[in-house]
């Protein structure tokens, strides 16, 4: 069952994509019944997990043995996959099926859905790994398929732009993984998980020199670890690829970029919580980038306009919120967010995508307003992504966010206390940001010029399924699972996938607490209904006196420019000087050039000299007597 | 085993090549048929080898020896598992160059057929050749069917090209010819297999691996001897640009591997820190060059330096990790270089055009081939399940044991290969039509066909599945790091003790 679930959707894109002119629609249909079957064994693998405690661990083959460094193929389930695993293939099966519909008119839909579940398969070969090789095919793999499918639509400079981008920002952070791999291989020998955990303990008071600074070998390893989970997660200073990553397909958006590839990040800290727990500077690391992202995401979001970049920026704040949490400890939260964020998020990117549809692929909110009578499916979907979002009480953001905040008060970590704070900042920018979009959405007048009120129109029953999935999912999944995950049952449920040195007591949290986040996302609500519908007037008095700190916001703190203007144009120019001036200018002007015309030089000269003239010829016979002479003389 | 295997093996295509040129009539077609027959019978004699070989052993197998001048010189011959390696590589390689010429060599294609066959020969001579002289001679005589197959076949530049590739590598491999003398002088044999046992004395190692070292560099090509690799590659024409990338270069390497680490384990030591900046300055340096290109062969060449800095980097080393990776890096190298230059030649046959310029928005007109193009780019960036990855990796995980900010930096290297090879992907197969010639393109034929798909399928397969290469060097390579480790060991005990 295991094989079935990791290799099904690599059989899907396979057959799919060869066997597209078979019949009408043979690809869409085969990879999604594909990806739909693993999603079924998931269901059945997670289940007797939580029943049980079975797992099955399998060993392919032998990938690649060279001395000791030796990787093999191979399936290991454990707890903390099976729940990636379930998140992959369900969230991955629902947007292959909404891709039937929301890609119908694309004529390269058999190649957009081997795509699909290509990617399927490598974040599944990445979640199963036994060992960092494996791990990091698959962290290549998807950002791969990321590459491919955000330059889906090829025509477009802009997609192709993004897509290059989101490969080289990622190569950074996987250039910080191999590192780390580098490392862990050299002092532990191995580069197996299993063998690694069980020799931490010994190596953990490690020091060694790294580049002048002393530093503790766990630390190190954790750090260099940490640049590839900055990398996948969009992190602060590795997250510009993620905005731009919104030029790809809506659906690539809700899969690859909300639900799952970019959690591979949480993945890898959670995955690796035996090794990060032996280094609190590390975790302090953690924990500091996860608050800068989730506040520096959530102010940015306030004032873009474009629907998914909003969602986007969303998505890499809460990254920060799951960051956060397993900085302080408490991976099991992080996971738990993961799994809660999965649901709605991908819930209000199809959301999007669905208005994006009916506007004809319009995405800019100031072009939109008024329309949840013609969209009620799409309206009352989206309204319950919103809600689960920011954490509205019993729907399932709200158990994980505030559990995020409960356990950041409890844990005795450096910086929990800053995480509390920031927590519950954030959840309230979260909450503006989202009820923005959504009135400026839904609410208000009609704005759009170019289509007239009357062709929008509600999307058809096979995009409408999966948003109607998802809502469940958005609705239940906290309140179902929150037990099991982090409750009084989550030992027996995570047993020894996550490490605890010394775990978060969860008791005892006093009541304001409990009481404070809720109250704040509930009273936002009113208050952004006032503001963004009935008197926006306001806000644009607001910004037009703190223009300044607007554009700021506006322009992402004006971070891409600033790469642009450090890595980017200096790279180019020192290849260009490198070129002209080295190779060029240097090397063959002094080198082989320089030879030849040395040559022809001095044979030029050389030839001169034989000018056939006897007297010529006399003249220098004399002259070199004459220095003979001399020279006998003087010795 | 009295059978002459290797003899057979080396000469099969000079044979072959003589019956092309004894041949009066002026049918293109029998000559080709000929040099496919041949070059094939050649892979599937280099097969037979490699499953005949015994793997468990690091001894030279199917020795052949006969005196050829006074007794002092002598015609060895022998193979272990990492020769053979590149004498597959070469058998593979050359059919496909051959029916690459069918397309793309419209003039003198029997000369070319000729030029490539010798070219075969003298390939493979160099990596089964054990005795100084022999390789000495198969080495530099490489040089001239290339110098021709660039200066007559080559493109507008030709004349510039062809003598500065002939330069360069005369005059380093000058060097290595006076230290094959120096070295009869002192052991008084050019075999290599005695040379390992009579250990070459200190005080001349240091200059005689310098000596050798000039030659590999060029070769290599190494920075700063790089610059005639991106003008031979621009002017050679597709076949000669392959062959040239695929297997020259690696002769090189195949020659550190042979002989500089075996024969002069202490100099080996004592150049270490040169090689691994050289092959720094070589990854970073070129990547950077390589981003700024607007030739798609330069930009190639440029690259195949890069992963030659990888390759020196991984074979000094001298770690299980370190030299596995490099050779398997230099096979995959061999394979991905192959299927780019043929990439290349394919759109240059029909437009005439190398600049990435005039390209743009194939994916829309050409899409088998945008598929092969863009397979081949990412196995070029060292995509994890391509060989490019596993060759990189291993490389970078042995350098790592020696030194950690060289490894550090050539890691670095990684990001900037993803750079230009996205790059130049995006500019020529995706993006809009610019040039209004792309409309009336035909997409690949059959032959095209065949031969990219055998290459992508050699580097997805080994990408996946190693095994059979890494096992085939695992005893050899063992055996190099023990005598050196040995090497180094008795000299340090010696100056302990003074």
């Amino acid at each position: 069952m295991a094989y079935a679930i990791v290799f099904l959707p690599l059989a899907g894109a396979l057959i799919g994509y060869l066997g597209k002119n078979l019949i009408k629609n043979f690809a869409e249909i085969t990879t999604s019944f594909f990806v739909v079957m693993s999603a079924i064994f998931s269901i059945i693998v997670f289940w007797k997990g939580i029943q049980n405690s079975e797992y099955e661990n399998y060993l392919i083959f032998e990938w690649i043995s060279s001395g000791n460094f030796v990787a093999n193929w191979s399936i290991n389930i454990d707890p903390l996959s099976s729940v990636m695993l379930i998140v992959i293939t369900f969230i991955s099966a629902l947007v292959h099926i909404y891709s039937i519909g929301y890609m119908s008119h694309d004529p390269h839909k058999p190649r957009f859905m081997s795509y699909l579940s290509l990617f399927t398969f490598s974040m599944l070969s990445l979640v199963v790994s036994d060992n960092f090789l494996q791990l990091f095919f698959g962290w290549e793999g998807v950002g791969l398929c990321s590459y491919l499918l955000i330059g889906f639509w090829y025509k477009k400079e802009t997609a192709n732009d993004a897509a290059i981008k989101a490969f080289i920002v990622n190569r950074v952070g996987d250039f910080g993984l191999a590192v780390g791999i580098f490392l862990i291989f050299f002092y532990f020998g191995t580069i197996n998980f299993n063998e690694i955990f069980r020799l931490v303990p010994q190596l953990s008071e490690k020091q060694l020199i790294f580049l002048g600074f002393d530093f503790n070998l766990i630390t190190l390893i954790c750090l260099f670890l940490f640049i590839g989970a900055m990398g996948k997660s969009a992190q602060f200073l590795l997250h510009t690829w993620l905005p731009d990553a919104m030029e790809g397909p809506t659906p690539v958006s809700a899969l690859i970029h909300a639900a799952t590839m970019v959690t591979a990040g949480v993945f890898l800290v959670v995955k690796c919580s035996p090794i990060f727990e032996y280094s609190k500077v590390a975790l302090n690391m953690v924990t500091i980038v996860g608050m800068v992202t989730a506040i520096f995401a959530a102010s940015v979001a306030l004032v873009q306009n474009d629907i998914k970049k909003i969602v986007a920026y969303s998505t890499c704040s809460q990254l920060g919120y799951m960051f956060f949490a397993a900085g302080i400890g408490a991976y099991h939260v992080a996971m738990f967010h993961l799994f809660t964020h999965a649901f709605f998020k991908a819930l209000l990117f199809l959301g999007a995508g669905s208005v994006i549809h009916a506007f004809n692929d319009e995405q800019d909110i100031r072009n939109m307003g008024g329309i949840r009578k013609k969209l009620p499916f799409t309206y009352v979907a989206m309204l319950i992504g919103t809600l689960a979002l920011t954490g509205f009480p019993f729907l399932s953001g709200f158990y994980s966010k505030d559990a995020i905040i409960e356990f950041s008060y409890l844990s005795e970590a450096s910086f929990s206390n800053y995480a509390v704070f920031i927590g519950v900042f954030t959840a309230f920018l979260t909450a503006i940001y989202s009820w923005r979009l959504f009135f400026k959405t839904f609410h208000g007048t009609y704005n759009n010029k170019k289509v007239p009120i009357e062709k929008t129109h509600e999307s058809p029953i096979i995009m409408l399924f999966p948003l109607f999935l998802l809502s469940i999912g958005a609705i239940l999944a906290g309140f179902l699972f929150k037990e099991t995950f982090i409750g009084h049952l989550n030992a027996d449920f995570w047993q020894s996938s996550i490490l605890f040195l010394d775990e978060i007591k969860h008791e005892r949290v006093p009541i304001w607490l409990l009481y404070l986040t809720p109250v704040l996302v509930i009273i936002s609500i009113p208050i952004s209904f006032y503001y963004f519908v009935l008197n926006p007037n306001i806000l644009e008095s607001i910004k037009k006196t703190n223009f300044p700190f607007y554009n700021f916001l506006l322009n992402k703190w004006y971070i891409d420019e600033i790469y642009e203007t450090i890595f980017v144009k200096p790279a180019k120019r020192i290849g260009s000087f490198f070129w002209k001036k080295g190779d060029i200018g240097t090397i063959d002007r002094f080198g082989p050039d320089g030879i030849s015309k040395l040559v022809k030089m001095i044979s030029s000269k050389a030839g001169r000299f034989q000018t056939g003239f006897i007297y010529d010829y006399a003249f220098v016979m004399l002259i070199g007597l004459s220095i003979l002479l001399t020279y006998l003389i003087l010795t | 085993m009295n059978f002459p295997i290797l003899s057979t093996l080396i000469f099969l295509p000079l044979v072959s090549s003589f019956f092309i040129f004894l041949s009066k009539n002026e049918n293109n077609n029998s000559s080709i048929y000929v040099s496919l027959f041949s070059s094939i019978a050649t892979f599937l004699l280099s097969l037979f080898l490699w499953y005949s070989m015994d793997l468990d052993v690091p001894d030279f197998q199917f020795v052949e020896e006969q005196s050829w001048i006074n007794d002092f010189i002598k015609f060895k011959l022998g193979i272990d598992g990492i020769s053979i390696l590149f004498i597959l590589l070469t058998a593979f390689i050359t059919p496909l160059c051959i029916l690459s010429c069918i397309n793309s060599i419209k003039e003198r294609l029997k000369e070319f057929l000729i030029a490539i066959l010798v070219l075969e020969t003298l390939m493979i001579g160099v990596f089964c050749s054990l005795d100084l002289v022999i390789f000495y001679l198969f080495f530099e005589a490489g040089l001239i069917p290339m110098f021709i197959i660039i200066g007559v076949w080559g493109g507008p530049k030709k004349v510039y090209s062809a003598f500065k590739f002939f330069l360069f590598t005369l005059l380093g491999s000058v060097l290595m010819l006076v230290a094959i003398i120096a070295i009869y002088w002192i052991t008084g044999t050019t075999d290599i297999t005695q040379i390992y046992e009579i250990k070459i004395p200190k005080e001349y190692q240091n200059l005689l691996w310098l000596a050798f070292f000039s030659s590999f560099a060029v070769k290599t090509p190494m920075w700063p001897v790089h610059t005639w690799l991106p003008d031979a590659h621009v002017e050679a024409p597709t076949a000669g640009s392959v062959i040239l990338a695929a297997i020259l270069l690696k002769m090189a390497g195949y020659g550190f591997i042979r002989f500089s680490i075996p024969m002069f384990p202490l100099g080996s030591e004592f150049f270490t820190p040169l090689v691994f900046s050289l092959s720094i300055v070589a990854i970073i340096y070129t990547s950077l060059v390589a981003l700024m290109q607007d030739d798609m062969k330069k930009l190639i060449a440029y690259s195949s330096v890069a992963h030659m800095g990888y390759v020196t980097l991984g074979i000094f080393t001298l770690t299980k990790q370190g030299i596995e990776g490099s050779i398997f890096q230099m096979i995959s190298h061999g394979l991905i270089s192959a299927a780019l230059f043929l990439c290349v030649g394919v759109v240059y046959d029909r437009l005439h055009s190398r600049l990435i310029n005039s390209y743009g928005g194939l994916v829309s007109y050409l899409p088998k081939y945008s598929i092969f193009f863009v397979v081949f780019a990412l196995a070029a960036l060292g995509l994890p399940g391509t060989t490019g990855f596993l060759g990189e990796f291993l490389v970078l995980v042995g350098s790592f044991q020696k030194n950690y900010l060289v490894a550090i930096l050539a890691t670095f290297g990684v990001v900037l290969g993803a750079a230009y090879m996205l790059w130049m992907t995006k500019r020529v197969i995706f993006g809009d039509v610019k040039n209004e010639q792309i409309k009336s393109l035909k997409d690949t034929n059959k032959l095209e066909n065949l031969m990219l798909i055998s290459l992508a399928f050699l580097i997805i397969f080994f990408g996946f599945y190693p095994a059979p290469l890494i096992e085939t060097l695992n005893a050899p390579v063992d055996n190099l790091i023990n005598n050196y480790e040995q090497a180094i060991n008795t000299t340090n005990l010696v100056n302990n003790d003074q």
